[in-house]
């Protein structure tokens, strides 16, 4: 590897970085299953990590944690596609009628400010044990990051670009689709990977208080069989997707913002 | 033909404590068809809301403006307008930057796309059409913008300190440039394959305007205007700016932009014009010092 020029911070290498992961997760996993082993951490309080491996390689074989998987991913990408649908539409008409935005402001304040899981038995009673109830939970999430980050969006267009486009004889339909609407979605692709982690919270909490199936079950079911290995094995499955599904989403948001140079 | 008649324009601002700040008062101008006009003053004086006036941007609170003997009412549909910052649509690329004004009219995309790569010829940015703004230098988007504006039969340019951010080379060589696409000659071939010969204007849709744009030039740089300009019009120090003198650039064109600043005629005007504008420069100062101080 060649050295870095004096005086000048390069970026690490991808390897370097990747190594560097590895050892820091395996050098805990160690300290976990050495402190168990030592009998200083109870395995039925914190479980450990041979246990958790074997109990996701037991689902894995069996085939059981696929069906739930699938369903906490649907349920968290329709709430993200139902969320962002409503969060773009809203923040787009509020970014664009100051009337609005001042009469809606303190509404849009208070239902942020409910904390979700009160929701959930609402939504329960309302759409049932289903994936609908999960899909909403996962909804009111998602607004508001869109919601917000639209609104921003579309209220910071630089002016200068609004004004060139204006004089280059853009009608007011045009101005939206050539500079507004592209304007926000920068906003909207970098808030993307909050939403989607907001989108599974929502589902797995939805499922987690009341489902019949998805990863949020699963732990929920552990748990009330004094199971750590199990819900240590649910968050775990959990983890891991998430940090695929937002590989994805940062490669979409590269591949969409690419004129950034 | 006046391309612009300004009559006794004004316009107000409310101050931030409710007062109100007359940054214009009764500015009347007249601006001929195909002329060069600079409008010079010190920083803050309202120029820029002057430009802004004449675009349509920004209503004056007092006074009459005429584009082509109309009334203006609304955006000044007979101008572009070039600006200070970066104006280029970020998420579009050289080529549909340049083409933007012809497809918002809605000009095919084919026949848009080939005035656009005519004019990024023209501004020796061929190879770049596929490239977006942040890939270039500051002295290329200042081309793609000229492009942006010329490729659009439109009368009237508008420009407001265009080339203020650049470092002087780029500048005059910007200034070169905008004055070979103004004047309607063929600019300095850059590109292997396209070799006009001397005086020979290329028969290509988006070169055969014959008719000179009218260009109104703001900018705090007397050289600058002077070397560009038909005529160099002074504006007082703010508040309250109104037009102290006006002077006709009688130099001769074609002009070379990097010479023309050691001939004795042009250090002569710029004598003549800059023993005014010293005056307002120095009561603009005044009254910053005595704003802060």
């Amino acid at each position: 590897m060649a050295s870095a020029a004096p005086g000048r911070t390069r970026a690490p290498s991808r390897s370097l970085v990747l190594a560097a992961q590895l050892a820091l997760g395996i050098t805990l996993l160690t300290l976990w299953q050495t402190l168990v082993s030592l009998q200083v951490l109870d395995p039925f309080f914190v479980s450990r990590p041979s246990d958790i491996a074997a109990r996701i390689a037991r689902w894995t074989t069996s085939g059981t944690l696929w069906g739930h998987l699938a369903v906490t991913l649907e349920e968290s990408l329709l709430g993200l596609a139902v969320g962002a649908t409503f969060g773009v539409s809203l923040g787009f008409v509020l970014a664009r009628s100051p009337f609005a935005a001042r009469v809606l402001d303190p509404y849009i304040k208070m239902l942020n400010a409910v904390p979700r899981v009160v929701l959930a038995p609402l939504f329960l009673l309302w759409f049932g044990l289903g994936i609908w109830s999960k899909v909403a939970l996962a909804v009111t999430l998602v607004f508001f990051v869109m919601f917000f980050n639209t609104y921003q969006g579309v209220r910071d267009a630089d002016p200068v670009l609004i004004d060139n486009v204006r004089m280059l004889g853009a009608t007011e339909r045009q101005l939206v689709r050539h500079v507004l609407v592209p304007s926000a979605l920068t906003w909207i692709f970098s808030s993307l990977q909050t939403s989607l982690g907001f989108a599974m919270v929502g589902a797995v909490v939805g499922e987690y208080l009341g489902a019949t199936r998805g990863l949020g079950y699963i732990i929920s079911q552990a748990e009330g069989t004094f199971d750590t290995t199990g819900v240590f094995a649910g968050m775990t499955v959990l983890g891991v997707v998430v940090v695929i599904v937002s590989a994805g989403v940062t490669r979409l948001e590269k591949w969409l913002l690419h004129w950034k140079g | 033909m006046n391309a612009v008649e300004l009559e006794g324009v004004s316009r107000e601002f409310a101050t931030p404590d409710g007062r109100v700040y007359r940054a214009l008062d009764g500015i009347s101008l007249v601006v001929p068809a195909g002329a060069f006009v600079a409008i010079v003053g010190p920083s803050g004086c309202g120029k820029s809301t002057l430009l802004n006036i004449v675009a349509g941007l920004l209503p004056p609170t007092a006074g009459t403006i005429r584009v082509y003997g109309e009334p203006l009412a609304g955006l000044n549909r007979q101008a572009t307008y070039m600006f200070q910052q970066d104006a280029l649509l970020p998420w579009k690329t050289v080529r549909d930057n340049v083409a933007l004004g012809l497809t918002l009219g809605g000009a095919a995309p084919a026949q848009a796309h080939a005035r656009a790569d005519t004019w990024l010829t023209r501004v020796g940015l061929t190879g770049f059409a596929a490239h977006y703004p942040a890939q270039l230098s500051g002295g290329m988007r200042k081309r793609v913008a000229m492009a942006q504006n010329w490729v659009l039969d439109r009368g009237m340019v508008l420009m407001d300190e265009p080339f203020s951010a650049l470092d002087i080379h780029t500048r005059q060589r910007m200034e070169t440039e905008l004055l070979s696409i103004w004047e309607g000659s063929p600019a300095e071939p850059r590109v292997a394959g396209v070799t006009p010969s001397p005086g020979e204007v290329p028969v290509v849709s988006g070169f055969s305007r014959t008719v000179r744009k009218t260009v109104v030039f703001v900018t705090h740089d007397l050289e600058e205007a002077i070397a560009l300009a038909d005529e160099v019009v002074i504006l007082s120090a703010g508040p309250a700016a109104h037009v102290v003198a006006r002077h006709t650039v009688a130099l001769d064109r074609p002009r070379d932009v990097m010479e023309l600043r050691t001939t004795p005629e042009f250090v002569d005007l710029y004598r003549q014009i800059w023993a005014v504008l010293r005056e307002e420069v120095i009561r603009s100062q005044r009254s910053a010092e005595a704003r802060h101080g």
